[in-house]
């Protein structure tokens, strides 16, 4: 028992070390403008985002669709904060230089975006949480729509710059910076899960009637569950908008929502590792490794068909109906990743391989038997 | 002689026009089994409703260890359209509605007719989850592991909670996974994890056979004495309740028709026209 903790941490500690050290790699060479840094970065940014949402939907049980909403919340109040005094003249160009006139440091302000998201969240929480189910549902994406139509009215033009584009704020300069935030915010999410609180939302998710038989007051856990999902949404949407060096309200649409979600249960609605696999999974699938069927492809003169513009998408969606129809669970269902599966797969295989070997000398036993 | 632990005064609950429980007003003292039995449709499970918070009374006064939980009274159109009596008897109290979470905390813990178990979790975390009500540290507390006193408290109570009802070895199995029978057990643990003073289980024994039935009855006076419970349970088994009980209430549309010691209510005429007569000697 000993052992195996032991032998699973050093497994951890050493893939972490090569993640890194990858990373670190990435980071000081030619490839860090290259794609597969693009899409490392996109996939943390995303990683955590699908977690967040698997807090809500996954853990507690509550079907919410406002996580776009949220990022936009999250996303603004970074960029807006974070904008230098000198540079305001130019991004708000329409509405003289805009009403904040000062810039925050990175971290606060990131803090701040998250704050801000919970905030709303608490304050929509209230009469929205009461709904069940669909209903729920409905009500959150109503939001989320709702706000992207406010952030974009001309008369909150001088906070919000309307329906133009924010740019200039402070992004990132290392490629580790989305990876360290997401991790610790990841973090932070499966601690609470795995406390009493926790406990208590997946006691919401089983049965609430039971839950609140059991002293569960459903109310207060599902505002913790909330606004800690939206918390960590707006810190996403915070990090997302430093990945794009720009942000604009009319991009955060209920696609990008469904597109979370979608993740959400190709990697395992209720799965923390199947939600940050299945989020490095899609983007490098969506962004790249589907890419050159966009592109009109001709062999010597033979011209291939179908390959075009927009064909990804609808290779794409082919390969997620064969998940979603295969892989009823997502890919890792409810469960978690653990070394102790691995190690025992690769038992599997092992054995497998000795069966072969066994079972023809079995046979020759059997010729001499003869 | 022990003072009651639960009180209903004149509780009626209507529905429309009809009146499904009708001026019931009874008790259960400190240290008793107390069954309330009556024909289908008696409005057995309306009366457990309403006491366990799930619906609030059209009209009366519910009390647990002498402070009022749940205490309404007809008004405006209700009061208009209410068919049952003491219309004003609680007019002049404040109205009181408790939630089931909150009755819970404060004493009162049920099981489910049929079993509500957290079936996905294991065993060892149904359990533990009943205790959460009980933690004190925040969720920001709980999440940064500021409350591993708290934790550890939790743990080790739910462990030996699952060692009294002998689910101990089960632990790590999924709730779902478990033979009908010890998921009835598991159920009457986890209500047992909220520390309740008072236990209400809802029939118990369905579904179960003779010698599981028999197990039952066993268990139930044990934790009785383990935990100095008071119980009451609405139960169709006449075996188990009058071998276990020891008061008996008897409703039948909706009104209280018998009260005494199982002996008395088996030998009242009213009873046996109503329902006994047959089942009894069946």
């Amino acid at each position: 028992m000993k052992n195996k903790k032991t032998r699973n941490l050093l497994c951890t500690l050493l893939l972490a070390a090569v993640l890194l050290g990858l990373l670190l790699y990435i980071d000081n060479s030619d490839l860090k403008s290259s794609m597969l840094s693009a899409v490392l970065q996109k996939g943390a940014i995303y990683a955590l985002l699908v977690v967040s949402m698997n807090l809500l939907n996954g853990f507690t049980g509550l079907f919410s669709l406002g996580q776009a909403g949220f990022m936009l919340l999250g996303a603004y109040t970074y960029a807006i904060l974070t904008i230098p005094v000198a540079q305001r003249a130019n991004v708000y160009q329409y509405f003289d230089g805009g009403l904040v006139q000062f810039q925050m440091p990175q971290l606060p302000a990131l803090i701040l975006a998250g704050i801000v998201a919970a905030l709303f969240a608490a304050l929509i929480g209230a009469p929205v949480l009461r709904l069940k189910s669909d209903y729920l549902a409905i009500a959150t994406l109503g939001f989320a729509e709702i706000l992207r139509a406010v952030i974009q009215w001309e008369k909150l033009g001088p906070l919000t710059n309307a329906s133009n584009i924010l740019r200039k704020f402070t992004g990132y300069s290392s490629i580790l910076f989305p990876f360290i935030v997401a991790g610790i915010c990841i973090a932070v999410i499966v601690l609470l899960i795995n406390s009493t609180y926790g406990r208590a939302f997946k006691a919401i998710r089983e049965d609430e009637i039971a839950a609140e038989a059991m002293g569960i007051n459903l109310m207060k856990h599902k505002m913790i569950s909330f606004c800690t999902s939206s918390f960590f949404a707006g810190i996403g949407g915070a990090l997302l908008a430093m990945f794009q060096h720009n942000v604009q309200a009319k991009s955060f649409t209920t696609a990008m929502t469904y597109e979370i979600l979608l993740i959400v249960v190709i990697g395992g609605i209720g799965s923390i590792t199947g939600s940050i696999l299945g989020s490095f999974l899609y983007v490098a699938c969506s962004e790249w490794w589907l890419r050159f069927l966009d592109n009109p492809t001709v062999i010597g003169t033979f011209k291939v068909p179908l390959l075009g513009h927009g064909f990804r998408m609808v290779v794409f969606s082919v390969v997620i109906m064969v998940i979603v129809l295969f892989y009823r669970q997502g890919l890792m269902g409810t469960r978690e990743f653990s070394w102790d599966a691995i190690f025992a797969f690769f038992g599997k295989v092992g054995r497998f391989f000795k069966g072969l070997f066994g079972g023809k000398k079995t046979v020759k036993g059997g010729a001499v038997n003869e | 002689m022990n003072n009651p632990v639960l009180r209903l005064e004149n509780v009626t609950m209507q529905f429309g026009g009809v009146v499904a429980v009708d001026d019931l007003s009874m008790e259960v003292r400190e240290g008793e089994i107390v069954a309330l039995i009556g024909p289908n449709g008696a409005g057995k499970t309306t009366a457990f409703n309403v006491v366990t918070g799930v619906y609030a009374p059209t009209n009366g006064c519910l009390y647990l260890d002498g402070k009022p939980y749940l205490c309404e009274h007809p008004r405006g159109r209700g009061k208009r359209e209410y068919l049952g009596s003491d219309a004003e008897k609680f007019a002049h109290q404040p109205t009181l509605r408790k939630t089931p979470d909150q009755i819970t905390k404060m004493g009162l813990a049920r099981t489910f007719q049929n079993i509500r178990l957290f079936g996905n979790l294991t065993v060892f975390e149904n359990v533990l989850i009943a205790k959460h009500m009980h933690a004190r540290g925040g969720f920001l507390a709980a999440t940064f592991r500021l409350n591993r006193k708290e934790e550890a408290r939790m743990r080790r109570e739910a462990m030996e909670l699952l060692e009294i009802v002998g689910l101990a070895d089960q632990k790590d199995e999924q709730a779902s996974s478990l033979p009908y029978g010890q998921q009835r057990r598991l159920e009457i643990a986890r209500a047992l994890a909220t520390d309740p003073r008072l236990l209400i289980l809802d029939e118990p024994a369905a579904g179960m056979n003779p010698q599981e039935t028999v197990e039952l009855t066993a268990f139930i006076r044990e934790i009785r004495e383990k935990f100095n419970l008071s119980i009451l349970l609405i139960e169709h088994h006449m075996n188990l309740v009058m071998d276990i009980s020891d008061r008996i209430y008897v409703l039948e549309f909706g009104k209280l028709i018998a009260e005494g010691k199982p002996d008395a209510v088996r030998a009242d005429p009213r009873v046996i026209e109503a329902y006994l007569g047959v089942d009894l000697d069946a």
